[in-house]
């Protein structure tokens, strides 16, 4: 789980970081787009660098859900009787409840945002047009609901990363009794700037501050 | 006090088990609840049934032997507190409270609300201590520890294996009992040859027993009647993680 996690967080950051080029105007948003296909050339073949991140990305996410999966497994064969009267839960708050079923939502989020943005199949411009304009039409006013579904589909990236950033540590035994309080922070920090970069996007096109 | 409880009932391993109701009038608020359980077993015993078999032992928390999930809270409502401590002014008059035992599969129920924890003992048993006979116990000042180490040591070594944590557990993890151990006994200069074996042989035998995978959810910190801090299980990855990826174990 931290492994994948860790990998899954690094790309959620760069990816952000991209996304916001759409802030720099239509020539540099789709400018960056074409880059990131053509880095390391004439080093490396067209597309090559782009590939393999596809791949490790791919795989971490595989990995991940199946550790998840097999986590969810041994709990249930853990604990085979359940209590009658309901557990109460008393620690940490809410971004450690939303794991599971938050996990699910982004995984389906995922596999629409590839339809949409990387396939185009959902996309109501399709492969002729350019990065910049496909965006721009995804969150057109008229297609709010599609704005929705992103903003909390990042809202749940952004809990799941809550906990999944200090939790990573703790799992990697990177956590001491004195480095608590700043893993906290660290986490929800990411968290926080990831969530907030992520809505930017859909958000500004909606309201027609980018167009 | 007038209570009414509602306590799991299994005659034995292989009963199916189920919460009865029973109705108390006269309990005293000062009452601790195991004492409350006693009034229940002695009308139980007047009236001709069968008492609820339930464990203790010190009755002063410090001996791990009571348990008792409270209202679906292990050890009740009130936080670092044994249920033999928790007293029945802490519950409201007519209140409704329901009594189950530790659930887990590593913690088979023996009877009502008496479970097994043998579990742990294996655990400890895999983690032993010192490989080598040394004779009678050495002067304490001998082998000096960092002050800092101590105290960490010691923090851990609160423990007293009640299973609060695995109890408290949604995954039924006992990661942080396999935690407090292996920080108590990783930091004391004596353990230090055995440190790295100990680490993979306890983790073995607590995933072999049943126990499920730790997610970090915190539950089990807050549980503890010891108040056992989450680190240990950061402090048990670490040694964990070295003693297999870093190559430390023999």
């Amino acid at each position: 789980m931290a492994v994948t996690g860790a990998v899954l967080v690094l790309f959620l950051i760069a990816h952000m970081i991209g996304n916001l080029k759409i802030f720099l105007g239509e020539g540099d948003f789709d400018h960056y787009a074409h880059w990131l296909r053509t880095i390391g050339e004439p080093a490396l073949p067209h597309r090559v660098l782009l590939t393999i991140v596809e791949i490790v990305l791919t795989v971490s996410v595989v990995l991940h859900i199946w550790s998840a999966v097999s986590l969810g497994k041994r709990a249930a064969h853990a604990r085979p009787v359940k209590y009658q009267s309901k557990k109460k839960s008393h620690a940490q708050g809410y971004a450690t409840h939303t794991m599971r079923y938050g996990g699910i939502i982004v995984a389906l989020f995922i596999i629409w945002h590839l339809l949409d943005l990387t396939f185009f199949a959902v996309n109501p411009l399709g492969s002729d047009a350019t990065p910049y304009d496909r965006v721009i039409a995804d969150f057109d006013g008229s297609r709010w609901y599609i704005t929705i579904w992103y903003v909390l589909a990042v809202l749940l990236v952004g809990l799941h990363l809550n906990h999944g950033i200090w939790s990573a540590f703790q799992t990697l035994g990177l956590r001491s009794p004195r480095s608590n309080g700043a893993l906290r922070a660290l986490a929800g920090g990411v968290a926080g700037v990831v969530t907030l970069g992520f809505i930017a996007v859909p958000i500004s096109v909606t309201f027609g501050w980018v167009s | 006090m007038k209570l009414t409880l509602r306590v799991w009932r299994q005659s034995g391993p292989q009963d199916k088990g189920k919460m009865v109701e029973y109705r108390l009038d006269d309990i005293s608020p000062d009452a601790s609840f195991l004492e409350m359980l006693d009034v229940l077993n002695e009308k139980l015993i007047a009236d001709g049934g069968e008492p609820v078999a339930f464990d203790h032992d010190c009755r002063e928390g410090i001996c791990g032997m009571c348990s008792l999930v409270i209202n679906g809270t292990p050890h009740g409502p009130e936080e670092r507190t044994t249920t033999c401590q928790l007293h029945m002014r802490k519950f409201k008059d007519g209140e409704v409270i329901d009594v189950e035992p530790w659930r887990a599969k590593a913690f088979p129920v023996v009877k009502d609300l008496v479970v097994d924890r043998s579990a742990f003992d294996r655990i400890i048993q895999a983690g032993g201590y010192i490989t080598a006979p040394t004779g009678t116990a050495p002067e304490a000042h001998s082998t000096p520890v960092p002050k800092p180490d101590a105290d960490r040591a010691f923090e851990a070594a609160e423990c007293i294996g009640c299973g609060a944590c695995v109890a408290a557990c949604p995954n039924g993890s006992a990661s942080l009992f396999l935690g407090a151990k292996v920080t108590h006994l990783g930091l004391m200069p004596q353990g230090q040859p055995e440190r790295w074996d100990r680490v993979v042989s306890m983790l073995d035998t607590h995933d072999d027993e049943g126990f499920g995978g730790c997610t970090n959810t915190g539950e089990c910190t807050v549980a503890c009647p010891k108040g056992i801090p989450l680190d240990v299980i950061g402090s048990l990855n670490r040694d964990y993680l070295k003693a297999t990826a870093g190559g430390k174990k023999r």
